[in-house]
């Protein structure tokens, strides 16, 4: 991945709750600065082909650009593509209308960034999941590989077969990705486990497709498995649903997807691209703007797992413990969590 | 009832406008019901397509894909047969488009490579449209499901290559490496920098498509084969009858048709992205559907028909990015009513209209 552009304030902490309890505590005497540098900045999103409310990615973007409007009454612009050209059109029309920064969301963003950053220098643009080489472009990456894991350990702890699920979206090296880490998570548990892998298709129709998904998951509950992954989008709700009806369990990804089968989501494993986007608009706000990568992994806060009312009966204290200390040894570094990307190959 | 009853102008002029006119009436509706002003977006679509330099060769970058497949889907109309599948044969077409960009780029200038581009597109599309003609021809398989089949035979195997063989090494991004100046064709806006394209995609491809108008035109009305497949559009029977072979000419239509759809990817793939990606067709073959029947199948109502979608593409994009409450989502209402009242809705105003002209065309009759 190359060497990271440590941040000032990354090292600490970017829970966007903290920041607020001090934003309030300071709200008097940062009101009027804040006042009149949020006049200052036009923030803009760009959706990939998914759009909007696609109840994963996207809609991360969205909930956190919502949030920022909502937190400091920042108006922002956003745009839904419809095809491939207008990935460059809309960034331009952002640009010339002076928008900054412009966050891109999908790595399909990339040829249309670093083309339209090149142009308009003077302005901040961020990519999320891809890397864009330029002096005013912020290249936000996850660690999904990290947030598997610790979700393949609690599978691997639920389950009483020794069976587990995973069910993919489009097979794209990204969701290997997520599979990889997954399937080290559940092995370094439980050495013997059997792992069910399947991909839900090749089109980005894949992201979409419920009926399927929750046929592959119950084909892998007949296969012995009683807990299912998913990193599918849309997919992935059919894939929750099957598990629910069949009194197995199932986690969720992207968004925190506990509250939509109380009781039947394990856990999910959160892909924090709206603390990313809030971030991006908030640096650019209070003029602390970097470029650069940016990898958030368990250390930074850019993946996680869930846990609310909804699983916490599921989620036993041996478990929670187990997977605490997992998450230490990987921000310190002593597990190493192995990256599809990096040699397009899973060892396990 | 026929279109006899009325003069040419008010059958090819007329009607269209008025089928027009009801889509966007009714559009103007749906905008009132989101809470936007219709006439406000009216003026935005048209502004935006058509008011600037950026925008006509937006609306000219996507008119060009849609005359390919227009055109596609016409050739073959006009043999009886219904190819759906320019989805799938665009994409494949891509591949040859592709290929001959890879081998030749780095060696030489785009006007070398582009003949290699059209042979290697059409070449491609018509394979692709091969199997599901053949065995309409001989299998009596219909076109509709086995062309369709066929789009998602072709996006798995894109997904497959992309994934898989064209990749460039070290990317996540499905798609092949960027070509050099040898496999780009020139933007128009570097040929005619007066007319101010700025950085709109629109392309030499435009005037390939033009020619492939010309040469459609030439081949349906001007030979031998053109009105075999006609006759054999109009009576199959009859055409077996008169001794046209129904199996050549299945085949040969088909193959012509995916050669047409395989084309438009050299506007894509050359002229604008220059580099095959993954899902680039994204409903052109399926909005040439639309065209063609806009178009009455004939080369120059496609060429209109292809300019109008064109301009509710990029003006539909304006108006989303204007008026953020319009998604596109509601643009692709829009365009779906301009199909239902121009397509499915086409015979709604004609009796009205023929009962308009008949008495006066009556009178002169009675007065000569």
């Amino acid at each position: 991945m190359g060497k990271l552009n440590a941040k000032p304030c990354m090292s600490e902490d970017i829970n966007v709750k903290k920041l607020l309890t001090m934003g309030t505590a300071l709200a008097g005497l940062a009101f009027s600065v804040a006042g009149a540098m949020a006049a200052d900045i036009k923030p803009a999103v760009l959706y990939d082909l998914g759009g909007r409310f696609d109840k994963s990615f996207n809609e991360a973007a969205y909930t956190g650009a919502e949030k920022f409007k909502e937190d400091n009454g920042v108006e922002y612009r956003d745009f839904e593509i419809q095809n491939d050209s207008q990935r460059e059109q809309a960034l331009r029309n952002f640009a010339k209308r002076g928008m900054s920064p412009i966050v891109a969301i999908g790595f399909s963003q990339a040829n249309a960034v670093e083309k339209v950053a090149k142009e308009f220098p003077d302005l901040q643009f961020a990519i999320v999941d891809m890397v864009v080489d330029l002096p005013n472009v912020r290249s936000i990456l996850f660690k999904e590989q990290e947030g598997s894991y610790v979700v393949g350990m609690l599978a691997a702890m639920a389950s009483e077969t020794g069976k587990v699920g995973f069910v993919g979206g489009m097979d794209i090296p990204l969701i290997s990705k997520f599979a990889c880490g997954y399937k080290q998570g559940v092995k370094s548990v439980n050495a013997d486990a059997e792992i069910f892998e399947n991909m839900t298709g090749t089109t980005g129709a894949a992201w979409n497709d419920p009926v399927k998904g929750g046929e592959l998951a119950k084909s892998q509950f007949d296969r012995g498995a009683d807990v299912v992954y998913h990193a599918a989008g849309g997919t992935g709700i059919g894939v929750l649903q099957a598990a629910a009806d069949a009194g197995k369990l199932g986690i969720g990804v992207d968004s925190n997807q506990n509250a939509l089968h109380p009781g039947s989501v394990l856990t999910s494993m959160l892909k924090r691209v709206d603390i990313a986007v809030y971030q991006a608009f908030e640096d650019a706000q209070n003029d602390t703007w970097s470029s650069g990568f940016e990898v958030l992994g368990l250390k930074e806060g850019g993946v996680d797992w869930a846990l609310d009312d909804h699983n916490a009966e599921l989620v036993n204290d041996e478990m929670k413990a187990a997977v605490e200390l997992a998450s230490q040894k990987i921000i310190s570094g002593e597990i190493e969590v192995h990256d599809y990307m990096s040699d397009q190959s899973c060892p396990f | 009832m026929n279109s006899g009853q009325l003069p040419r102008w008010a059958d090819y002029g007329l009607i269209p406008f008025l089928n027009l006119a009801a889509a966007f009436l009714v559009s103007g509706l749906v905008v009132v019901l989101i809470g936007e002003n219709p006439l406000e977006a009216v003026k935005i679509l048209v502004w935006g397509s058509l008011g600037y330099g950026e925008g006509i060769g937006f609306t000219l970058f996507y008119a060009t894909n849609f005359i390919f497949t227009g055109l596609a889907v016409a050739v073959a109309f006009h043999a009886g047969l219904f190819n759906i599948g320019g989805e799938g044969q665009a994409y494949i077409g891509g591949l040859g488009v592709a290929f001959a960009c890879l081998a030749l780029d780095q060696y030489v200038p785009w006007y070398v490579t582009l003949p290699f581009a059209i042979l290697g597109s059409a070449m491609m599309g018509a394979a692709w449209a091969l199997i599901p003609g053949w065995l309409q021809a001989t299998r009596g398989s219909h076109v509709v499901i086995t062309t369709i089949m066929f789009n998602f035979i072709a996006s798995s195997l894109m997904v497959y290559l992309l994934n898989n063989i064209l990749k460039k090494p070290g990317s996540m991004q499905s798609e092949t490496r960027t070509f050099e100046e040898g496999g780009r064709l020139p933007f128009l806006n570097d040929i005619f920098p007066s007319f101010g394209f700025g950085y709109a995609p629109v392309n030499l491809s435009l005037f390939v498509a033009l020619g492939a108008c010309v040469l459609v035109w030439l081949l349906i009305w001007r030979t031998k084969l053109g009105f075999e497949i006609r006759s054999f559009g109009a009576n199959a029977t009859a055409a077996v009858y008169a001794g046209i072979s129904p199996v050549k000419t299945i085949v040969v239509t088909m193959l012509i048709s995916g050669g047409l759809a395989g084309m438009m990817a050299i506007n894509e793939i050359m002229g604008s992205q220059h580099r095959l990606l993954i899902d680039f067709v994204t409903g052109y073959g399926f909005v040439g559907i639309a065209v063609a029947l806009m178009g009455r199948a004939h080369p120059v109502g496609i060429v209109l028909a292809a300019v109008l979608f064109g301009m509710l593409y990029q003006g539909g994009a304006e108006l989303s990015f204007e008026m953020p409450s319009i998604t596109r989502d509601m643009i692709i209402v829009i365009q779906g009513l301009v199909i239902l009242f121009a397509g499915a809705l086409e015979h709604m105003f004609r009796p009205t209209i023929v009962r308009l002209f008949t008495p006066s065309r009556a009178l002169k009759a009675k007065e000569a």
